[in-house]
């Protein structure tokens, strides 16, 4: 009885103020909307980043006409260096194999494989990529005979290293500060419509309401206007999705299409916000006009 | 009933409210309190309404210090009073009959109470017509009913009533002196705070005049106003009623 009360209550409080509810309702869409494309372009700009700090390896080349017992005595050497975590040994045929694949004009006409064997070093950690080439090459000189050059990658790792953390960096700061606005965006919106009921409420603690039996129609307001720009926004950003988004990712494969949310998941997050900031904000911004 | 003892009531602007007030009121009675704007007439009804608390002395209701009740507790408190504004207090956004149900609804009351309730209060009030019309439909004096059908739905021991004709034209405040009368006799004590010279000189009820914060007259079957009459007054009222001075 008292919940179908409450719910009527505010129901009919829709109704009688439908211009400040569509207000708080398209700012809890956009709010919703902006939050929706922002969560995935986060997940892949970091993904990205994480998949290119991923790649930073050392390249161990080795001299041409190595017997396989060099090979793997080089192989033994690299796995037990300090920081080192993967050892790949790339052969001659297969190193040929892949770079044709990648640039079939040019390997056309090539009649004789010019790469050498090599290894790939993975370091446990991109930043030690530095130590694990070091360790290589003692003055100047690599550490087994059977090395030609260890490629030293160290430019391109730091400028990767450095725009990867500038790019996290920048990304946390502007979710940060859309937060913040989404939140105040709201909460302004919410205290406009209230204000226009101050007097409201100051009558119905005229005659005798308690504080929660007058804020419950309003929280559940806010529940329902919540919910409802939660559910509009998550379906166009659903509709922005197979129109937009996944057309593109087929057409490009970036960057080896790096782990975002799932769009279930990211829909039951944005509707739990959608709902619970508009709900505590119309709650609290009653707070004020009780005090009769 | 209602008890002042020796209240004094500051606002934090420093203006002074009530002065060191007493006055006693019994169960069942009528009792204008007059005083021109400022004398402190709204601060007793605030202070009764518990939207203020006083500064000093007390004030008892039905036996019950206000002091002692706390913020939590004010609700239920106000649920056993009644009280008429001016400005009627209605909720803008809901028909006459909802407006008369919110009252009971507050208390919790069943949908099945309301119903039963609602249209009997309505008819005594002489609204019986006007249960689905929103106040902004209605004249000065059936919204004033409206508001007296709310304050009376619980059957309240007490009535409180500030400026009840203050908008309402000498006819109509008639209409809606006999209502409150009608509540009176049936046994709620009535405080009307009230500007109507007329209407208190016709009644000649208990009349308490304040001014300045303090209670100046108390007295059974009082004017609205008593004071030394001029001899320029008292001649002319002696030569021609019609051209009494009114006061």
């Amino acid at each position: 009885m008292r919940i179908g009360f409450f719910l009527r209550e505010s129901l009919r409080a829709l109704r009688r103020n439908a211009v400040p509810s569509f207000a708080a309702l398209a700012t809890v869409l956009v709010t919703v909307l902006v939050l929706g494309v922002f969560i995935p372009v986060v997940q892949v700009t970091t993904g990205a980043a994480n998949d290119v700090r991923k790649r930073v390896i050392v390249g161990v080349y080795l001299k041409s006409g190595v017997t396989p017992a060099q090979i793997a005595q080089v192989g033994g050497v690299l796995r037990r260096t300090d920081h080192v975590k993967a050892v790949q040994f790339v052969s001659k045929a297969s190193a040929f194999a892949q770079q044709k694949k990648a640039d079939p004009a040019a390997y056309a006409i090539v009649d004789t494989n010019p790469l050498p064997d090599s290894y790939r070093v993975t370091p446990d950690n991109p930043s030690n990529v530095n130590l694990v080439s070091a360790a290589l090459v003692k003055n100047g000189k690599p550490i087994n005979p059977a090395i030609d050059t260890v490629n030293n990658r160290r430019d391109d790792a730091q400028k990767i290293l450095s725009a990867t953390s500038l790019v996290k960096a920048t990304m946390g700061i502007l979710a940060v500060l859309l937060v913040i606005a989404s939140i105040l965006l709201i909460s302004n919106t919410i205290r406009l419509s209230l204000f226009a009921r101050r007097r409201e409420v100051e009558v119905m603690k005229l005659v005798g309401a308690t504080d929660w039996f007058i804020r419950w129609p309003f929280v559940l307001e806010g529940i329902l206007l919540g919910a409802i720009g939660g559910v509009l926004a998550i379906a166009m950003l659903l509709i922005a999705k197979f129109a937009v988004v996944d057309s593109i990712v087929s057409e490009f494969s970036v960057i080896g299409r790096p782990n975002t949310i799932d769009f279930p998941l990211l829909a039951v997050v944005l509707m739990c916000c959608a709902v619970a900031v508009s709900a505590a904000g119309s709650g609290l911004s009653l707070r004020r006009f009780l005090r009769v | 009933m209602i008890e002042f003892r020796e209240v004094c009531k500051s606002y934090e602007s420093g203006d002074i409210g009530l002065d060191g007030a007493s006055f006693e009121i019994e169960r069942g009675e009528w009792v204008f309190i007059v005083g021109t704007t400022g004398s402190g007439k709204s601060t007793i009804m605030r202070l009764l309404i518990k939207e203020l608390d006083a500064t000093s002395g007390a004030i008892v209701v039905a036996g019950r210090n206000l002091a002692d009740i706390d913020r939590k507790k004010v609700p239920s408190y106000r649920r056993n009073l009644g009280v008429v504004f001016q400005d009627f207090k209605l909720l803008p956004n809901r028909t006459v009959y909802d407006n008369v149900a919110y009252a009971l609804q507050v208390t919790g009351a069943g949908r099945k109470q309301i119903r039963q309730t609602v249209p009997d209060i309505l008819r005594l009030t002489g609204l019986s017509t006007k249960l689905h019309n929103y106040p902004d439909q209605l004249s000065g004096g059936e919204q004033q009913r409206v508001s007296i059908a709310r304050a009376f739905i619980n059957h309240p021991a007490v009535l409180l009533a500030d400026e009840p004709t203050g908008n309402l034209d000498p006819e109509t405040s008639i209409g809606i002196m006999q209502l409150l009368y009608r509540i009176n006799r049936a046994g709620t004590t009535v405080l009307v705070a009230t500007h109507d010279s007329t209407m208190v000189d016709k009644m000649r009820r208990r009349v308490i005049e304040v001014r300045g914060g303090r209670v100046i007259r108390d007295e059974n079957d009082g004017m609205y106003s008593q004071r030394e009459q001029s001899t320029d007054e008292f001649t002319a009222m002696l030569r021609d009623d019609s051209t009494r001075i009114s006061w």
